[in-house]
């Protein structure tokens, strides 16, 4: 077998992840590549076409805009790790965002890219509270990340400031839609990095998606030197006295790598390793012992393509909205197919894209909780039906949040829709139950019972775009660059 | 190579791990970290485009021998001058 490839590092998925990963470790001389099932890079954060339009799925808004004069934050300090300008993000600044609580949105604080803003909201809504909300954000401030310290309820931490329920609610609710792999609560760590992602320092996109962040990432790796292999995912991999011994890929060729970083989730990963020496792809082989289950947190989202921007029917000012139809927030996996109670509205087209700079059409995008087992084994009709019965009700709720508008308004102005279920995020993503946010439990260190396998992306990590990628470029700082 | 082409070297570097930041004002003797905002990763990084591009090694234990631009000068002529000696 001398004809086989041989790799330094082989990478296992495309998505901003596994192409962060893969930057870091081309440009510093490694022999890289990257092995993707699906045609198009870009994993929970990716792309599709029907019927000439172009959709986006996952990316909503990325975080951490950087602000002109601040400090570098994390989104800054990463693209320093990946040699990208921010320029080449071409990143737009969101008009504003809200948290809408009540029946019909009530309770509501807009937040922006200024958290003066913010901070005002929450002294008009709620005076008592002001004061805790501030030593909250300074402690918000002050924490510093580490993968080593011991998980700590961010609620519990909340509750020490903030006394009224309804905004422990307020904020806890963004910051859970927005990248928690647990129900109702998370590790304080992760809600201060997503306090500062989404509330200090605000949400951002380029005009065309992430179709240009994709292509600035597999430019940059293309020109570190690294390569990719599309359309051809990583089939099994082959374990022996401790460490992977060859890859074997979907076109069934076998490969070799000194490093194999895996960022297609932790019991993706696991469902992969087959060991000839004990018993090949039993899920109780010892592999399997200690990795993480599946998460439970699983979306659907509704896209309405219009044939006008949305300022045109009275909702230009709304970028995105967080939304919950009651005081206290249920961030858990329904009963029912979807949970319409809560969820995300985003409208693309309201970003300050610049003077004469817009998006062609409007679009209209609903994201609310699902559960996976409602989705996955429906025989093909039942599903179409349940799909189009769950999108007209996903969107009447997410109306309640906007201003008001004629339903037959809405009805005229729409000329296309679409909708994604967990089984949609399955298929096309490879991650077990649809779950977007990975694994309920994190690996940190990103070390598997293999030695020369790790874990990067969602079940690594931190969550969204800007997670995703300082996972990739931690862990191929850690397990490939800083051991040579 | 004298030293100042070793803290142009090192500014080249600098630049392309930091395009954000403005170099032209650094002052040599002052610690870079007190000039511009870098970061461990990012001294971590500037050892590993030494290595990349110029072939230098610079052990952990050095590290702090990269503080500032004329530090920089100190330690790394030597280096790049061993290096061209070599070849």
């Amino acid at each position: 077998m001398n004809t086989r490839a041989h790799y330094d590092v082989a990478i296992l998925g495309a998505g901003m992840s596994g192409l962060a990963a893969g930057i870091r470790a081309a440009h510093f001389g490694r022999r890289v590549c990257i092995f993707e099932r699906h045609n198009a890079p870009g994993g929970l954060n990716s792309f599709y076409s029907i019927a000439g339009r172009k959709y986006d799925v996952g990316l909503h808004a990325v975080t951490n805009f950087p602000r002109e004069g601040a400090r570098p934050g994390p989104l800054v300090r990463l693209l320093r790790q990946l040699r990208i300008r921010r320029e080449e993000f071409a990143l737009c600044p969101q008009r504003q965002s809200r948290i809408a609580f009540g029946p019909r949105g009530e309770e509501s604080l807009r937040f922006t890219n200024d958290f003066a803003v913010f901070e005002a909201e929450v002294a008009r809504r709620f005076p008592a509270q002001i004061d805790g909300f501030r030593r909250l954000a300074q402690l918000v401030r002050d924490t510093v990340y580490s993968t080593d310290a011991a998980p700590v309820s961010a609620r519990s931490v909340v509750r020490r400031h903030v006394s009224d329920p309804l905004l422990e609610e307020m904020l806890m609710c963004p910051l859970l839609m927005y990248g928690s792999a647990t129900e109702n609560d998370m590790d304080f760590g992760q809600f201060a990095l997503l306090f500062e992602a989404v509330l200090l320092e605000g949400f951002a996109r380029p005009l065309e998606g992430v179709r240009p962040i994709l292509r600035v990432l597999v430019e940059r790796y293309r020109a570190a030197g690294g390569e990719r292999r599309m359309k051809c995912g990583v089939r099994r991999i082959v374990a022996r006295a401790g460490r992977v011994a060859a890859l074997v890929l979907d076109s069934g060729e076998e490969i070799t790598a000194d490093e194999v970083l895996s960022s297609i989730g932790a019991p993706e990963t696991a469902a992969l390793v087959a060991d000839p020496e004990s018993q090949a792809g039993n899920p109780r082989s010892p592999h399997f012992e200690g990795v993480a289950k599946a998460g439970t947190i699983t979306f659907v989202e509704t896209v309405s393509v219009l044939d006008c921007q949305p300022s045109e029917l009275g909702w230009g000012d709304d970028t995105i909205v967080f939304f919950n139809d009651s005081a206290r927030l249920d961030y858990a996996r329904p009963e029912a197919q979807v949970d319409p109670r809560s969820g995300v509205i985003c409208l693309p087209n309201n970003f300050e894209y610049g003077p004469g700079r817009s998006l062609p059409e409007g679009m209209l995008r609903v994201t609310c909780l699902a559960n996976y087992d409602g989705w996955a084994g429906l025989p093909e009709e039942t599903y179409r039906a349940d799909k189009s019965r769950w999108f007209a009700e996903v969107q009447r709720s997410a109306q309640r949040f906007l201003p008001t508008l004629d339903e037959a308004a809405l009805a005229a102005a729409t000329v296309a829709t679409d909708m994604f279920t967990p089984r949609t995020v399955e298929k096309f993503t490879g991650h077990f139950g649809g779950a977007i946010y990975g694994s309920a439990a994190k690996n940190p260190t990103g070390e598997t019972s293999l030695s020369n396998l790790h874990l990067c992306g969602s079940d690594q990590g931190m969550l969204g775009i800007v997670g995703a990628m300082l996972s990739g470029i931690a862990m191929a700082n850690r397990h490939v660059l800083q051991r040579a | 190579m004298t030293q100042d082409q070793c803290k142009t070297a090192v500014l080249a570097i600098i630049a392309d791990i930091a395009p954000d930041e403005d170099l032209s004002d650094i002052k040599p003797d002052v610690r870079l970290r007190d000039q511009i905002d870098l970061d461990s990763m990012d001294f971590l990084d500037i050892v590993m485009e030494l290595r990349k591009r110029h072939g230098i090694e610079v052990p952990e234990a050095d590290y702090g021998q990269l503080a500032s631009l004329d530090s920089c000068a100190e330690y790394l002529t030597p280096k790049f001058n061993a290096l061209t000696a070599k070849s």
